[in-house]
């Protein structure tokens, strides 16, 4: 009895459900414009899943693993997956942000590589990374071994270096715009600001990006630091060794699975830098180059908004975004790969 | 024994040094929002003579039109909230069923989850304005400028990371536990929300943490589906329509600064194990 009423209620729910969403589309197909076939469309098929759900049967086991997945597969399929095959699309194509008319082949590929600004901010970019890379990872490092020596007040430090990590690029960003053009030109009377030069500008965003950066990277090899067995460092301790000598042959070759981490980590990070980039120069100031003036703060990240959102050039803009795309891929894999080998190894 | 002693004095003066320079900047701000704007041009470093001035600065912000401190604050609650809650209950159910169900179809859909952590957003973000654009005119639900549809993008981009960690979780939870239910009477689903689902909570907890602390923060998603002058902004993209609006005038934008940094710095005061190992835990898996 039970049973069957169940299975009245499912099939009823499935059919109220199948029915609103198909009045939902045929709406939409006649290009209606009433405001409640959103809600419809959605009623509908809330009211089809839960029918489904309902349904008294064998393969309940089965109907329940579609049904876990499908909210997240459906948020990602349509936020991340499709999107990114349509952009790979659009980069061949004049879009302009709502259609295309052409397809164009390579073109914004060639116009892209040919264009002054993009292949300076491809180099400055690249710079950046590296740079950042090496002062994010010595000074972390630095910090960690600082905060698992025996020094008082351990705790707060690491509390104190990590604060700056959880506060947006954005907000941080324009705090130290005030810095630079404010504090430290009132603190050296009578110096211009940082920002005002090219290649200052570059090292101030270098300092604010170690600046919010070591604290995390440095707890994660603080946490390498402590799974370093106690009785390895006791039996070199025994045999002799000073601390230095621990540090260069025990704890860092134990450790290079976290360097190998940190690494790839603030490599990538780097060079997605967008919100630091943004706030603190928005790419200025301009630096003439072969005559002509372009951004000489501008990352790729900023590059690529800029282009679509500022100039309105879509297809160019995600054509660079695409081989954005294609060069962290090529970073994530080298990662995978030397991670592997390492792991044979062991 | 002397010449430890002399190292650990380095090291511990060194150790306040570096956190008197991290921490400088917080410092700065909080004593540049208790100035008037013509204090701030004289001397910016040092102590504000009237410390009252920092409640008509931070009245004035939070007022003000463009910035509108507790509407914005809700903004940025109501979405992050939402968004944890749908991720992490959403996350854990895709994760069980991928690690419990050993087909090559389970194994196709982790893989794409994995692979899909190395796309950067830059590359999908202007299709999926557009996606969300076209959505809106045809189905007739509001995607842009709505929360909904920015609940639902996060959604989308939490979740390859966070199927990947809970997965591996997921995976050293003995199966008999679950036979065990099974044979008791326990349906799937009642196996997972009674069983499964509590057993999580250390590895949600990491989940959590880093999705809140990315979505928080997050400025270039909200400003491009919300609009820099939309009617719901969150906090980032409120201090950032500010700077715009109110440019160079650094007793205001400070005193938002502030305002915008204050909920996280609280929360981290009060969690801060939690979440540097929360933090810590999601880059090494």
């Amino acid at each position: 009895m039970n049973k069957q009423l169940k299975k009245t209620i499912s099939l009823a729910a499935m059919a109220l459900g199948a029915a609103s969403m198909v009045i939902a589309l045929i709406l939409d197909f006649m290009r209606s414009d009433v405001s409640y076939r959103g809600g419809l469309l959605i009623v509908g098929a809330v009211l089809l899943i839960a029918g489904v759900y309902l349904l008294p049967t064998r393969k309940h086991r089965s109907i329940i693993n579609v049904l876990f997945l499908f909210p997240l597969i459906f948020a990602f399929a349509v936020t991340v997956l499709i999107p990114f095959a349509c952009g790979i699309f659009y980069s061949l194509t004049d879009w302009n942000g709502i259609k295309f008319n052409n397809f164009v082949g390579l073109g914004n590929y060639i116009t892209m590589f040919k264009s002054k600004d993009y292949v300076y901010s491809f180099v400055v970019t690249f710079i950046f990374t590296v740079i950042n890379m090496l002062s994010v990872n010595l000074v972390a490092f630095g910090l960690a071994l600082l905060c698992t020596s025996k020094v008082k007040g351990r705790n707060l430090y690491r509390a104190a270096y990590f604060l700056p990590n959880l506060i947006g690029g954005i907000v941080l960003g324009y705090v130290w715009q005030f810095i630079f053009n404010k504090v430290f030109t009132s603190v050296i009377a009578g110096s211009v600001s940082m920002l005002t030069d090219p290649n200052l500008a570059i090292a101030a965003i270098l300092i604010v990006s170690t600046w919010q950066y070591a604290g995390y990277i440095m707890m994660i090899y603080v946490t390498g630091l402590q799974s370093v067995p106690k009785d390895v460092l006791e039996a070199s301790n025994v045999d002799g060794a000073n601390q230095i000598m621990t540090l260069l042959k025990i704890k860092v070759p134990m450790i290079a699975n976290t360097f190998t981490v940190c690494i790839f980590l603030t490599l990538v990070n780097s060079f997605k830098q967008f919100d630091l980039n943004l706030a603190i120069t928005n790419g200025a100031p301009s630096r003439i180059l072969g005559g002509k003036p372009v951004q000489s703060t501008e990352f790729l990240a900023l590059n690529i908004y800029n282009t679509a959102i500022g100039k309105n050039q879509y297809a160019l803009g995600q054509t660079k975004a695409v081989v954005f795309f294609i060069i962290l891929a090529v970073v994530s894999l080298t990662q995978v790969t030397i991670s592997k080998k390492k792991e044979v190894e062991m | 024994m002397k010449a430890q002693k002399i190292r650990t004095g380095i090291a511990e003066v060194v150790g306040i040094i570096v956190m008197i320079v991290v921490l400088a900047p917080f410092l700065l701000v909080v004593l540049n929002s208790a100035k008037t704007s013509g204090d701030i041009v004289i001397s910016p470093i040092s102590f504000p003579e009237n410390w009252g001035q920092m409640f008509t600065n931070l009245s004035n912000v939070i007022n003000n039109q463009s910035f509108n401190y507790w509407s914005s604050f809700f903004s940025s609650l109501f979405i992050t909230a939402v968004s944890l809650i749908l991720l992490t209950l959403f996350s854990s159910m895709a994760a069980w069923v991928l690690v419990r169900n050993k087909t090559k179809w389970s194994n196709f859909i982790f893989m794409l989850f994995v692979s899909a952590m190395v796309i950067p957003f830059q590359v999908v973000m202007l299709p999926l304005l557009s996606t969300f654009r076209e959505t809106s005119n045809f189905l007739g639900i509001q995607m842009l400028q709505s929360y909904k549809g920015i609940i639902f993008a996060y959604m989308g981009f939490g979740g390859s990371m966070s199927v990947f960690i809970l997965h591996g979780f997921v995976k050293g939870i003995p199966y008999e536990l679950e036979e065990a239910a099974w044979i008791d009477g326990c349906s799937p689903e009642g196996t997972f929300f009674r069983i499964i689902f509590p057993l999580l909570k250390p590895v949600q907890v990491t989940v959590l943490i880093l999705n809140g602390i990315w979505i928080w923060n997050d400025y270039l998603l909200p400003s491009l589906m919300l609009g820099l002058n939309g009617r719901i902004k969150t906090l980032p993209v409120a201090v950032s329509s500010f700077v715009g609006s109110y440019v160079k005038q650094w007793d205001l934008i400070l005193s938002a600064a502030l305002l915008a940094m204050i909920p996280i710095v609280i929360l981290f005061l009060f969690a801060q194990k939690q979440i540097i190992q929360g933090m810590v835990d999601g880059a090494i898996k």
